[in-house]
């Protein structure tokens, strides 16, 4: 069994959404570990940890967090739970099995970045998360962990679940932000980051639920035994799920760097018939997608993006043989289209050429020429577009063109053939 | 897309049409949480559509009122986002994830389930305004595939027989109880905070 567990815990079978349960259990331990250490000392062990951020982009938090300019404007802390990419399902754990886990990482995070008002945006869909988590506020704010003077340490802080309404890039941190603000979620240029300009102008640091969930356990273990448990620059635990053709779906928690092949076949049981692997997709369909001889490769940031792909949110889809490509890329071609919010002509354009093009595949209607065309499209799109919304559609589908192409054209011949 | 029956709703509703004092008591709290009063207008928009059914022009220009925001920042955030309803919505709002892991197994056999029962493709509203179908995007719980939700409520592992025995029952409870709160013709426009939820 490759699994460590540090922040799953659903086994123990303990109602966890209940404030005495998450205090039995330890919870809030580490806010006075916090106090100890203070501002400074609390970023100094979240750097030391190595955290990068489980959003996705596993940009460092601590290093983020040291962004904040300090000149004295009012900060904001935003947790980003809008989990939203297909394939993803693990900030969901949290939101509605263990929301004070979350809180108390926002709780700690806060104080460190010296934010006195959090807003967590879940998305609009996850309507038991969100009600999980406003009542595991509420009762926060009737104990006397949050609000006024937090258990008489002198620190304020309001925490408010903030509802998405079914746009996933709103998942985007600028997009985000827009959305906090009323508008329209349409990201922004960087720079301004949100470090220097976020939430209503202030500055902001934005961070996934996972990356706050873990901060009380870096305190805990401290930032340096934490980083050990995982790979040289890509410290600790990491949540990881498997869906899709396997025997034993579900998520589970291992430290960075297992191999994915152990996390396919013990973790995820197998191939459902014991079938072959066709393709892999890592961590939700913005990634590029493997072939089943590339699965041995460390589940990490820097160990995928060798491999030419990313860990984004390490929630592996598994494609066994026999799967229909061309229906595959028509599903991931028809989210993007569909979520782009249309400002950059590239995106807007491009993600419809891609889903009409796959389409004509789809119906038989196109030839393999097809495939060099959505190549094309996919440069089209890559580096061209404000945001990442454009090469998240455009480097999976690129991928599948050029990694199955053998595939593609005989899913291409078997409609040729049942047309005629 | 424009509200195209808009004028339904607005003329239904047309007398008084405002929020119950306990939606102005939660506008007014909503209002504290941001900086600036637009940060409450997804919140307060949410609000409106649990009160009324869906965002009717009428509506829009009720919540622009209230907040003191121009028709036109709210309409364009309306707009934009796809759970805040610009027309009437069947009372189930019937989605299904025909994303990746959830085509994978078997997603499609549901779709196939739900237009045969309900005789309405995916997209579209029934004319009794009890069902609305839509074919939905990764619902996030990829590992429990193939999912759904009605209104409020997931649904996972679905098998074709337990949906196509869940429609029955909805469409069973939905003759007694009519169509959803703002559908044109109910006698039901307003104070529906509780009703907007299938438990
Ligand atoms: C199209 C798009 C969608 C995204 N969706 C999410 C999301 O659902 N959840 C998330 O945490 N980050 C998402 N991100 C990444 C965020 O922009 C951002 O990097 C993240 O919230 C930062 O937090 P972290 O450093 O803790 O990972 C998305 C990015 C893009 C380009
Ligand atoms: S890349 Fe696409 S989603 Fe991102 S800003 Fe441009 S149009 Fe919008
Ligand atoms: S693909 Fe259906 S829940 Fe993710």
């Amino acid at each position: 069994m490759p699994e460590k567990r540090l922040l799953l815990r659903s086994h123990l079978g303990v109602d966890f959404t209940r404030l005495d349960n998450y205090l039995n259990h330890g919870g809030f331990a580490m806010w006075k570990r916090a106090l100890e250490l203070g501002p400074d000392g609390i970023t100094a062990e979240v750097k030391a940890s190595g955290l990068r951020g489980r959003g996705g982009a596993g940009f460092p938090t601590g290093t983020k967090w040291g962004f904040l300019p300090k000149d004295g404007r009012p900060r904001y802390l935003v947790v980003n739970a809008d989990e939203g990419e297909p394939g993803t399902f693990k900030d969901r754990y949290f939101l509605e099995e263990d929301p004070f886990r979350q809180l108390e990482g926002i709780l700690i995070s806060a104080y460190a970045i010296g934010a006195h008002i959090c807003y967590i945006y879940i998305r609009g869909e996850y309507w038991n998360s969100k009600a999980v988590t406003e009542d595991a506020v509420a009762q926060m704010y009737r104990a006397g962990w949050l609000g006024r003077n937090i258990q008489g340490s002198g620190f304020d802080l309001d925490v408010y679940v903030h509802s998405g309404a079914g746009a996933y890039i709103c998942g985007e941190e600028t997009a985000l932000i827009e959305s906090i603000e009323g508008k329209p979620g349409m990201p922004r240029l960087k720079p301004p980051f949100p470090a220097n300009y976020g939430v209503f102008g202030y500055p902001t640091i934005v961070n996934n639920t996972e990356t706050l969930a873990a901060v009380p356990v870096i305190l805990e273990m401290g930032g340096a035994a934490w980083c050990d448990l995982g790979s040289p620059k890509n410290g600790g635990t990491k949540l990881v799920g498997v869906s899709g053709h396997v025997k034993n779906p579900g998520l589970f928690e291992v430290p960075m760097g297992t191999p994915m092949r152990e996390i396919i076949y013990d973790l995820g049981g197998g191939i459902l018939d014991d079938k072959e692997i066709l393709a892999i997709i890592p961590g939700g369909s913005s990634c590029p997608f493997l072939t089943k001889d590339e699965i041995d490769v460390p589940m990490d940031f820097d160990g995928l993006k060798a491999v030419g792909s990313m860990l984004g949110t390490a929630c592996i889809t598994v494609i066994a043989e026999g799967t229909d490509l061309i229906g595959v890329m028509g599903r991931v071609a028809k989210f993007y289209q569909h979520e782009s919010c249309g400002q950059c002509t590239p995106c807007r354009q491009g993600t419809g050429w891609l889903h009409a093009i796959v389409q004509k595949l789809d119906a038989g209607a196109a030839g393999e020429e097809a495939i060099d065309l959505l190549v094309d499209a996919c440069n089209g799109i890559d580096g061209n577009t404000i945001c990442a919304h454009g090469e998240a559609a455009a480097w999976p589908i690129r991928s599948i063109c050029k990694k199955f192409r053998p595939q593609l054209e005989a899913a291409i011949r078997q409609r040729a053939a049942a047309a005629a | 897309m424009a509200p195209s029956i808009g004028g339904a709703m607005a003329e239904f509703c047309s007398d008084g049409l405002a929020f119950s004092p306990t939606a102005k008591a939660r506008v007014a709290e909503l209002l504290g949480r941001y900086p600036r009063k637009q940060g409450a207008l997804i919140p307060v928009l949410w609000l409106a559509q649990e009160e009324f059914g869906w965002l009717s022009p009428a509506v829009l220009d009720l919540v622009a009122a209230e907040l003191g925001l121009s028709k036109s920042a709210v309409l364009a955030t309306a707009m934009f986002y796809t759970m805040l309803y610009k027309q009437p919505h069947g009372r189930y709002h019937v989605q299904i994830c025909t994303n990746v892991s959830c085509y994978l197994l078997g997603a499609d056999d549901l779709v196939r389930v739900a237009v045969d029962a309900l005789g309405i493709q995916p997209g579209e509203t029934s004319e009794d305004g009890l069902f609305t179908l839509e074919a939905v995007q990764c619902l996030c719980a990829c590992e429990r595939a193939p999912t759904l939700q009605v209104n409020k409520k997931d649904y996972f592992r679905v098998t074709p027989a337990q949906f196509q025995q869940l429609l029955t029952q909805l469409q069973e409870e939905g003759l007694r109880l009519g169509p959803s709160v703002g559908w044109p013709g109910a006698d039901n426009c307003q104070g529906a905070l509780a009703e907007a939820g299938h438990a």
